[in-house]
């Protein structure tokens, strides 16, 4: 197996983990956005660990809507940028930042009550390792190879091609 | 390099991603909310809101309270008083709540409690401490607390327009009587007697009186339960057939084991006037603050918490006395020398009632409720309506599932729009707040919506909105939800099954005699104030372990 061919597959690989977690934002997002009962009241009210009242805080009638308005938007964003691998930096990192938040409201730690969950955990859970993978993302962007850029950078190397 | 498909493909391919993974999320969400919205347009519930009391104006009501113990406090601070015991307990508790990163709201909801136009101005209680705590934490030096040491002193002393009633369940009646004999307002608590003679007595005093009277069914408050009635009434159960109500319990507090005030003496209690009407016994400070456990004072199961859930159904289906009560169960948790069952099941036949019917006329008629209790074990079995079309959960919540063999649904369900183990309809006027709960005992009154409803998502405590329902008919004249026909439905239900448990057969109402079916040779009041032959007394091995 060539270097080069080892070196497409690795970026390709991070292309499609970057599309499938933006499409997994999204779609949580979209969700929300479309449905004008949801709140993240009971998710923020059953918290748990050290972050405990700083969730509980936030189910308080004034800071509430800002809350959930600020959850779809921030899953929207990372949704939309990871897709089209538009500012792809930045929303892997809203992305990692939003996980590692919903990490500790819900901890997956010994004597933690497990809440709402599907399969078996212990310190680490599916949001933990979601937000390590934004963080690679952070560091390997891949919007180039697929996505918006590989475009808008190839009419910059065509303008500079004709410039020059 | 030029423009190729594959560029065009690699670069301006994440656009349909985005595009499908945007639809598929919004026709969902949109596609299963207007599903929803279909069937709730059918059903077409119409969640009930507060009932709008006029203001208790004018001159505040001048209020004596009878019995100043456990719920006699809690009924002081749903009127706006608390003592200064319990201020420093909630603060202390709050205190430990907030290090322990727990909701605890009790002190908070107290303060911000609406003020009612009421003045506490008389307290009547046979046990000096409790008295005394009255009149320092409610008196001031312009309005001081007076003490009467008798509450017929109190009732025609001219300075007490109305009183609340807390004492043990054989007071009720004779005080209740007296009251509404010299048109004093009452606001008496649960059970509303004590046996069957008085309750016709009370009645008859009631329908006679001026005055306004209130049962303390703090419940009928619950707005939950008036749009239980809404969707009883618009047949969206069908033909409701059996009703499954319960009590599980399984602490010292629930089982009535209250504390035993260290100050407790003959010196510093009236035990003549606490005996009353019950047997004659020397003193004895287990029978005065659990007094709930004797037949001699209190009622037990029956017609201390049966009656909150006969109640509760009698507020939503107003199905009346049931025509014919069994009952059994005995001690079985609590062998302390108690002489009320720790287990009690009630069945109670409504046959001419009805809910509605969806199938071919005359099919279903009909109904079963049953009541089944442990002080012994302290799962929650929900409150169910069972109806030939669908099921209700009742408490502060309402859900229902509608049935597998419903008429009604039949082409929903065979279409797929809707199935058995998915609710058709959930009311939880709860789902923004926080709900910071002491005790096992508050949490099991809690669920059942016994405490508190919701007002616009806020907590209201229903004892507080009872309480002001009934000033406001003191002052403005209207109609009180839990007067004196409620009052009568609920202590002759309790009575049927205290009987029916004691006597082992079944008990009948005559519906036109408006009377228990009296029974050749039986003095049902005797039977009801005594302890039947054998319960009660314990074997020598279990009396020395006690």
């Amino acid at each position: 197996m060539s270097s080069s061919f080892k070196a497409q597959g690795k970026l390709w690989s991070l292309a499609l983990l970057r599309v499938l977690i933006g499409w997994h934002f999204l779609y949580e997002g979209i969700v929300k956005v479309y449905n004008p009962d949801w709140t993240s009241f009971g998710y923020l009210a059953t918290a748990q660990g050290p972050l405990k009242p700083v969730f509980q805080a936030m189910t308080s009638e004034a800071v509430l809507p800002w809350i959930d308005t600020m959850n779809w938007a921030a899953l929207v964003f990372v949704g939309i940028t990871l897709i089209l691998g538009v500012l792809e930096k930045p929303g892997a990192l809203v992305g990692a930042g939003l996980l590692l938040l919903y990490y500790l409201a819900h901890p997956s730690w010994p004597g933690m009550a497990q809440v709402n969950t599907e399969g078996s955990y212990w310190i680490v859970n599916k949001n933990l390792i979601e937000a390590v993978a934004c963080m690679v993302l952070f560091y390997q962007p891949t919007g180039s190879l697929f996505g918006l850029p590989r475009i808008l950078s190839r009419n910059k190397a065509t303008t500079k091609t004709e410039l020059s | 390099m030029s423009w190729t498909r594959r560029e065009a493909l690699l670069g301006l391919g994440s656009i349909p991603i985005l595009g499908t993974v945007w639809w598929a999320g919004a026709s969902g969400t949109v596609g299963k909310k207007r599903e929803r919205e279909t069937i709730l347009e059918q059903l077409n519930i119409q969640p009930s809101l507060p009932s709008a009391v006029p203001a208790v104006s004018g001159k505040p009501v001048r209020v004596g309270i009878i019995g100043f113990g456990i719920r006699g406090e809690q009924l002081c601070r749903s009127l706006g008083y608390a003592t200064d015991e319990w201020i420093a307990a909630m603060e202390e508790a709050a205190a430990e709540a907030k290090r322990e990163g727990r909701p605890f709201t009790a002190l908070e909801d107290f303060r911000n409690q609406e003020p009612l136009n009421v003045q506490i101005t008389g307290v009547c209680d046979v046990f000096d401490v409790r008295a005394e705590k009255a009149m320092r934490s409610f008196g001031t030096e312009d309005a001081p607390v007076k003490r009467y040491n008798t509450y017929t002193e109190m009732i025609r002393s001219g300075e007490v327009e109305a009183v609340v009633i807390a004492t043990p369940d054989h007071w009720h009646a004779p005080m209740s009587i007296e009251a509404l004999n010299n048109n004093v307002h009452v606001y008496v608590e649960k059970p509303m007697t004590h046996n069957l003679t008085e309750t016709y007595a009370l009645k008859e005093a009631a329908a006679n009186s001026r005055a306004a009277f209130q049962v303390g069914h703090q419940h009928r408050q619950t707005l939950s339960f008036k749009t239980a009635r809404d969707i009883v009434e618009k047949e969206i159960l069908g033909h409701v057939s059996l009703i499954t109500t319960n009590t599980n319990r399984n602490d010292d507090n629930g089982a009535w084991n209250y504390d035993i005030h260290p100050e407790a003496s003959p010196q510093t209690i009236d035990w003549q006037q606490f005996l009353g009407s019950a047997p004659e016994i020397p003193f004895n400070k287990n029978h005065f603050f659990r007094w709930r456990k004797w037949w001699a004072y209190g009622s037990g199961l029956s017609g201390d918490l049966l009656t909150h859930d006969y109640d509760r159904l009698n507020c939503v289906l107003k199905m009346g006395i049931p025509k014919s009560v069994m009952a059994s169960g005995g001690i079985y948790t609590h062998r302390d020398g108690r002489n009320v069952p720790d287990v009690l099941q009630a069945n109670m036949e409504f046959p001419d009632f009805s809910t509605g019917s969806t199938q071919r006329k005359g099919k279903e008629k009909g109904m079963t409720f049953t009541y089944s209790a442990t002080l012994g074990n302290g799962f929650n079995r929900p409150t169910m309506l069972m109806g030939h079309d669908a099921s209700m959960e009742l408490g502060n919540r309402l859900t229902i599932w509608p049935d597998g063999g419903s008429t009604r649904y039949a082409e929903q369900l065979e279409a797929g729009k809707m199935s058995p183990q998915s609710p058709i309809y959930n009311y939880n006027p709860a789902a923004s707040a926080l709900d910071g709960v002491s005790s096992a005992t508050s949490q099991y009154f809690a669920d059942k919506g016994l405490m508190w409803t919701y007002v616009d998502g806020k907590r209201v405590d229903s004892t507080f909105l009872h309480m002001r329902e009934w000033l406001s008919v003191i002052r403005n004249g209207g109609t009180l939800s839990c007067g004196i026909q409620e009052g009568f439905d609920e202590a002759i239900a309790a009575h049927m099954t205290g009987l029916s448990w004691k006597l082992g057969r079944r008990i009948e109402w005559d519906r036109e005699g408006q009377q228990v079916i009296p029974i050749e040779g039986v003095n049902l009041d005797a039977v009801l104030l005594q302890s039947p032959p054998g319960v009660g007394s314990l074997e020598a091995d279990v009396v020395a372990a006690l």
